[in-house]
């Protein structure tokens, strides 16, 4: 029933963002030319590819709130690793983000497994650590365009099949999430233990170690992030990405993610990073302020929130009621 | 805070006749549950009434009618011969019932003075609480209970168990209670908190309370208990002064009855040892524990709440480890540290609680049934959906489960439905052993008997069975041989051959025959 819910929801999303490019495509139908739609997917690919991560920890019934600092820091480190070593190949840079990423979430992820502290405990604390170790290994400076090399700008900005690579790595990242959630034990062990973890215990199913395992996703995409994200914006500062995190929990709720945990779709996930991109999008061309896109994602957050609600209520609770009265 | 003076004996007498509470003809049904049936109870001043019955037996009904909290389909209730409706907890508390649970609810961040207090705090002339007032009266009523050595500032964190049922005996004091429910009271308590208790309830009488008092215990109820009522299945079947009716009388009360649903006929065909725990021990929870299970055979295992039998079944499936002993299951000796290791090894456990711990509502039914199998049902890391529907197929086909998909949420399914697919989720992991913790708690007359049915269909494929029981005639009708456990250790294992009902519940208890 959730479920079905859930995808109707899904189905609502992708209907309301056919109606806001609509709707500005009245009054300025360049914004709905296949090129403008793809600058403003491209624009959204980082934000899709982290919800996604956020979206694992999510449905284990956690939060991430480092996610934004660990790409940062990786970012940090990776663009460094560059102005040093200009010779390493991308592929082996993007490896070594993706690792220390998924080290630092590992780190997170232990913390709630092995010492039961609540994530986002954990996780505000890592958001200050992680934004302090940036500041730790640059010392404060920043890595300019001038310092990376040709190839660390260039890689995302490449076209394959007509389409642009940062936006590639967005479309394989939802095709690979949508394989780990639906089709691998560990993505129904990720699902089993948000919904009923009690449960899930008897049925053999480590409960801490799904939500470890889940940090160390979400950390693996800030990684991957981190150098997407430096080289897309030809800057790695101790500032990047800095409140960053509420964007990534934003697109998950508008997307369905229940933050009960364990109800939730990758489709959805990515929806919901879209939704804030054709609003961000949106706006300025018809001439609305930016603080406007504050207000409206927020709205849009509560509303979900609120059809979640109501989802999850219709879903029924009276077999719960009956156990209690016998 | 003043207590009615009887000092005078002749008012003493008469006020013991007239009971302060009286209940009669009260009926509560829930759906699909008859919890309570034309049910009396009488309660005197200064007398204490022991509440006696198995689980299941109406006794936490009773007491949630009394204290306001669910409303009685059926019934009168007379407080000081005044018919009285308590449509609130708040009701009843001002019609001055109280109640004392065994896990005290009062409030551990809160003071002592301020737990006593809380609702009717004394208030100076701003309206606002009297702190000084409200320390003085705190120790005033401790001071009469004997209870001075309690510092009113303490927060109430920083008490044990039997010091907090100090406080929640005070707060009664304070709002001159004068019916006071003890359910259970010495559950948690040590030997000498319980004569602590003991004191304590000697002065309510003192006082002229009527006290209620609920314990599964046969020797604390005859130390402190002057009547007693025994309930059975939602009636009332006796009452009368404990001091004429012997320990074996009441365990008669307790247990006869008329058969309410005929058990399975089976003709068990028992093969060779496949399970043997030897010597199994955990820090807290049970001790030496050593059985042996056949091959085709159910093993019972009836104890009241808290005799260890759950906590036992879950280190054997690996949920909880164990600090001394061995299992052996066939030949090989295993030591389960996950449910994963013991699934895999044959062994499952299924929990008592179906909802909470059974189906996981929010996914389809398929899902459900293959949870504990996903090894099984994938290849190379990817689980393969059409293995996963046939495994789900396959079982609940064979529990006859009423559904029009199986990518059905299982949430929208009835109760006895959800348990089919609970089963089938267990029975998919071809297990050898089989533990079922209360398997027919909670559930109608109807489903039972097919609960029933189908437990003997598995013993006659060659499972083996064990079942954990609170209830007479299940573990009776149902077991080849009953291990007795109380508190956490074996009492005896029995041959289900001509056992009677009250031998398991004076082992249980603890009476000597």
């Amino acid at each position: 029933m959730i479920r079905i819910l859930a995808r109707q929801r899904e189905v609502w999303l992708a209907a309301a963002i056919a109606l806001m490019i609509v709707a500005v495509a009245m009054r300025f139908p360049a914004f709905a030319r296949p090129a403008n739609l793809m600058t403003v997917f491209n624009d959204y690919s980082i934000l899709i590819i982290l919800a996604l991560g956020q979206m694992v920890v999510i449905l284990t019934r956690s939060i991430d709130l480092s996610m934004a600092s660990n790409l940062a820091f990786t970012g940090m480190v990776v663009a460094m690793t560059n102005a040093a070593f200009p010779w390493v190949p991308i592929p082996v840079l993007i490896v070594m983000a993706m690792t220390i990423g998924a080290g630092l979430g590992a780190f997170n992820g232990a913390l709630v497994w092995k010492l039961g502290i609540p994530p986002i405990v954990v996780t505000l604390g890592t958001l200050t650590v992680y934004r302090g170790a940036t500041f730790v290994v640059s010392g404060g400076a920043w890595v300019n365009a001038d310092q990376m090399s040709t190839a660390f700008i260039q890689f995302q900005r490449g076209w394959f099949l007509g389409i642009p690579v940062l936006s590639w790595f967005a479309i394989v990242a939802v095709v690979a999430f949508y394989l780990l959630m639906t089709r691998t034990a560990l993505g129904r062990s990720i699902y089993a233990a948000g919904v009923n973890p009690t449960a899930s215990v008897y049925a053999g199913i480590d409960v801490g170690k799904a939500k470890f395992v889940a940090f160390c996703v979400s950390g693996m995409v800030s990684g991957l992030c981190g150098y997407l994200w430096v080289s897309r914006y030809v800057i790695a500062s101790t500032e990047v990405a800095s409140g960053y995190e509420l964007q990534i929990v934003a697109a998950c709720v508008i997307g369905g993610i229940s933050i009960a945990g364990g109800v939730g779709t990758v489709i959805g996930a990515a929806l919901g990073a879209l939704f804030l991109g054709i609003i961000g999008a949106a706006l300025p061309v018809i001439n609305v302020s930016p603080f406007w896109q504050l207000a409206i994602s927020g709205s849009a957050i509560i509303l979900a929130v609120i059809l979640n609600a109501r989802g999850q209520k219709r879903g029924g609770r009276i077999i719960l009621k009956k156990a209690e009265a016998a | 805070m003043h207590s009615p003076a009887l000092d005078d004996e002749k008012s003493m007498k008469r006020a013991a006749r007239e009971p302060l509470l009286k209940l009669s003809g009260v009926s509560k049904s829930f759906p699909g549950v008859r919890a309570l049936h034309d049910v009396a109870l009488a309660l005197y001043p200064g007398q204490v009434t022991a509440l006696i019955g198995e689980n299941g037996a109406g006794k936490s009904t009773l007491v949630k009618i009394m204290t306001g909290i669910y409303q009685p389909d059926e019934g009168e209730m007379l407080i000081a011969g005044e018919t009285v409706a308590l449509p609130t907890a708040h009701a009843a508390f001002e019609k001055g019932v109280t109640a004392i649970h065994q896990e005290t609810v009062l409030f551990d961040d809160l003071s002592v003075a301020e737990n006593i207090f809380l609702g009717h705090a004394p208030r100076n002339r701003l309206g606002l609480i009297d702190w000084k007032t409200m320390r003085a009266n705190a120790r005033e009523v401790l001071g009469t209970m004997g209870a001075g050595h309690i510092d009113a500032d303490t927060p109430l964190r920083d008490l044990g168990i039997a010091n907090k049922h100090l406080v929640a005996v005070a707060r009664a004091m304070s709002i001159d209670a004068r019916i006071v429910i003890m359910d259970e009271p010495t559950a948690s308590l040590s030997a000498k908190e319980i004569e602590e208790l003991f004191l304590l309830i000697e002065f309510l009488k003192s006082q002229g309370k009527a006290i209620l008092f609920i314990s599964h215990k046969f020797e604390e109820i005859y130390r402190i208990a002057d009547r007693y009522t025994v309930f059975r299945d939602g009636e009332m079947v006796g009452e009368g002064m404990l001091a004429e009716t012997s320990q074996n009388d009441i365990v008669r009360m307790m247990v006869g009855r008329a058969v309410d649903h005929i058990f399975p006929q089976r003709e068990p065909r028992i093969g060779g040892p496949l399970l043997a725990v030897d010597g199994l021990s955990h820090p807290t929870e049970f001790e030496d524990i050593s059985f042996e299970l056949r091959e085709g055979e159910i093993l019972g295992f009836y104890g009241l709440v808290g005799a260890g039998r759950s906590e036992l079944m879950q280190a054997i499936a690996g949920m909880t480890r164990s600090s001394a002993g061995t299992i052996t299951l066939g030949n090989e000796a295993i030591a389960p540290k996950t449910a994963a290791d013991a699934i895999e090894a044959g062994i499952v456990y299924v929990p008592e609680e179906r909802g909470r711990q059974g189906v996981i509502i929010g996914l389809p039914i398929f899902q459900n049934v293959s949870l504990p199998s996903l090894r099984k049902t994938s290849k190379s890391g990817l689980l393969r959906l059409a293995e996963e529907f046939k495994l789900a197929r396959t079982y609940t086909e064979r529990l006859d489960l009423r559904a029009s998909s199986l990518s059905q949420d299982v949430g929208t399914l009835s109760g006895g439905n959800q348990q089919k697919v609970v089963i089938a989720k267990w029975l998919a992991t071809k297990p050898r052993v089989i533990i079922l913790d209360e398997p027919t708690k909670g559930i109608d007359i109807g489903s039972k008997a097919a609960v029933h049915t189908f437990m003997a269909e598995l013993v006659a494929e060659g499972l083996s069975v064990i079942m954990i029981s609170s209830e007479l005639p299940e573990i009776l009708g149902m077991s080849d041989r009953i291990v007795v456990m109380r508190e956490g250790r074996m009492v005896s294992i029995y041959d289900n051959a001509g056992l009677d009902a009250e031998t398991l519940v004076r082992a249980a208890a603890g009476i000597a025959s």
